[in-house]
């Protein structure tokens, strides 16, 4: 039998003779059982990423042979504003990338916080239905939600004609492709993001929600604390590890949105919903310029390695240590 | 229990018939006016899809006054590439979700149970799969695919959708194993189970509802990936529904918007029905298994 379990407490003060030979079915079972996810994680995920350097440092159509070696010139393109037109596009991509986030975090998640205290906490009726309702465009492809919105957005679309019902004197705004106001498209854009995603926060909120006990509560209302406190001293200190974490998810997801900005705009009207992930599509790989691509690739890459590990360290590592000692 | 309540400070009677009231009334108020926002769209679809174009172009929101124009679905369903984009999703999500399910759990059960020198090192190998955004890896992984020839075949979708999975759901499976006592290995193996066996007869069943879990997100996100499909599955015959529908909303966008809405309609269907089916397994996996269904 291949000793796979640690040798179990209760024998520790017996004799016990750890057997000579190596344990080749042990070994081999490991192995077995550790290569088919190994070798999936390494060929399809790892060495490419490693590899997409070298490619940064070419001129590459991805056909040929890797020639056209141009050093650091690739990156220059993204960086020298005053020499290349990429470079301001990447800033300004990277500009909206950030003004997305910032809502995220200041928008999304309060709001996603709000509907699980609303949803979440006391007994009444349909509190089942809502959270279900609330989660279902988790379920829907990107394609499904860019589209339901592109015809919900349409001038003459479902949001203009609800305005119009509810506001006097309303004018027709053009949400997504206006030459006036091209700026609007990015917050429409980012309400459907919201419409997307603020259900999958609100879930993990709900779930955190959950674990704060009641006692604590109603000690501090005993003690005098208002609602308002009551929240703010004890419930959201107490969820914090899941607030940190949606933080966290918020803002590794902004950094990556492309689909349903793709499809909708296509980041424009005029690049003014150009994001990194529309900015790479675009002329990365649109074009097969794919040495340029990689090149945005690594530093979109490291931006985010930058704050993963920052992040985590800094504000995620106290939460690890407090669920191990659990 | 009415001395008791009017014994506590006034900010906790909030508890009585009166205050209830209010604050379910502004719960509810609030609650309904979310909701609607949450349905709006998908309502608008489906009466887009019931009307004609010029009726759903003239009132976005109306009931069909030149009855129900049920060609919008049946022109969508009596196309045999449609039914040709339907088998090759099927395909890809079912491959995606098995491969995900059997190797995350071999890699799990690995991490949980066994112990071997340089093990916290492996799973930190595999964990920094989550560090890896998705869009920035599209493009090494674009080029590597062709490299190994797996442009244009179901393989080129499903590996990189696995990829992907794995770092996420072996972190889910690892936590479920580890709790599962150590008393059961002990008595599988005294009655002759082998590794395997204790694996696949007593570790698996036991963490069905993390199983399950993991199955059921990696489906969604199999059966819904676009970017992976657009990349890789440029023949035509090879395609998925998502690319389906962003191909017929090119070809009929500003002309046929009753023929899109009953396209998304009917993609729509089964996303909602696979949801509410399993909406307690996705809930499971995503909390990882806090919230209850």
């Amino acid at each position: 039998m291949a000793r796979i379990l640690p040798r179990p407490k209760v024998l520790a003060s017996e004799p016990y003779f750890e057997p000579r030979s190596i344990d080749w079915v042990k070994i081999l079972t490991i192995i077995l059982f550790l290569a088919p996810g190994f070798i999936i994680m390494f060929t399809i995920l790892y060495i490419p990423v490693i590899q997409s350097f070298e490619y940064s440092q070419y001129r590459w159509n991805g056909l040929g042979p890797l020639e056209r070696y141009v050093g650091w010139e690739n990156y220059e393109r993204l960086y020298d504003t005053t020499q290349y037109r990429h470079a301001r596009l990447f800033r300004e991509a990277t500009k909206h990338t950030f003004i997305l986030m910032a809502l995220s975090l200041t928008i999304q998640l309060p709001f996603a916080m709000l509907l699980a205290l609303l949803v979440g906490r006391g007994n009444f009726r349909g509190k089942k239905l809502f959270r279900t309702i609330y989660f279902v465009p988790y379920v829907f492809s990107d394609p499904i939600t860019a589209i339901l919105w592109i015809y919900s957005l349409h001038p003459s679309g479902l949001v203009n004609t609800i305005l119009e019902s509810i506001i006097p004197d309303y004018q027709k705004i053009i949400w997504l492709g206006s030459v006036e106001n091209p700026s609007i498209a990015l917050y429409a854009i980012f309400a459907v993001l919201t419409w997307k995603y603020f259900g999958f926060y609100m879930i993990l909120y709900m779930a955190a929600l959950q674990n704060v006990p009641k006692d604590l509560e109603d000690a501090a209302r005993l003690d005098g604390a208002n609602e308002f406190n009551v929240l703010r001293k004890i419930t959201l200190p107490l969820v914090g590890p899941t607030i940190r974490l949606t933080i966290y998810l918020s803002i590794l997801g902004s950094l990556q949105q492309f689909v349903i900005i793709w499809i909708m705009t296509e980041g424009g009207p005029v690049g003014h919903t150009e994001v990194l992930g529309t900015f790479l599509y675009k002329y990365g790989i649109d074009g097969l310029r794919l040495g340029f691509g990689s090149a945005i690739a690594v530093v979109i890459f490291c931006m985010s390695l930058v704050f993963s590990i920052g992040y985590q360290w800094m504000v995620l590592r106290q939460d690890y240590r407090s669920l191990q000692a659990q | 229990m009415t001395t008791t309540v009017s014994s506590l400070p006034p900010n906790i009677r909030e508890e009585t018939a009166y205050g209830r009231y209010v604050l379910n009334g502004f719960r509810y108020g609030f609650l309904f006016i979310v909701t609607f926002i949450m349905l709006a769209p998908v309502l608008l679809a489906f009466l887009g899809a019931i009307r004609t174009s010029s009726e759903f172009q003239a009132r976005p929101f109306d009931i069909p006054r030149r009855g129900i124009q049920w060609h919008n679905f049946t022109e969508i369903l009596e196309d045999s590439n449609f039914w040709l984009m339907f088998k090759n999703s099927l395909y890809i999500t079912i491959g995606a979700t098995v491969l995900t399910v059997l190797v995350s759990s071999l890699l799990g059960y690995i991490f949980a149970r066994v112990e071997f020198r340089g093990r916290g090192l492996l799973f930190n190998v595999v964990t920094l799969g989550l560090l890896f955004p998705f869009v920035i890896a599209i493009l090494p992984i674009f080029i590597q695919i062709r490299k190994l020839g797996l442009l244009n075949s179901y393989w080129g979708v499903i590996l990189p959708l696995v990829a992907f999975s794995i770092p996420g759901s072996t972190l889910i499976l690892r936590g479920f194993f580890r709790a599962i006592p150590y008393e059961l290995e002990e008595a599988a193996y005294i009655d002759g189970c082998t590794v395997f066996g204790f694996f696949y007869r007593i570790l698996l069943p036991m963490a069905r509802p993390a199983v399950t879990a993991i199955a059921v997100l990696q489906a969604i996100a199999a059966w819904n990936d676009y970017f992976l499909a657009l990349l890789i599955l440029t023949d035509e015959s090879k395609w998925t529904l998502p690319l389906g529908l962003m191909q017929f909303q090119g070809q009929y966008g500003t002309t046929n918007w009753s023929g899109i809405m009953a396209y998304v309609t009917i993609l729509m269907i089964p996303a909602i029905l696979f949801y509410m089916v399993t909406e307690r397994y996705i809930v499971t996996g995503l909390t990882g298994g806090e919230l209850k269904g």
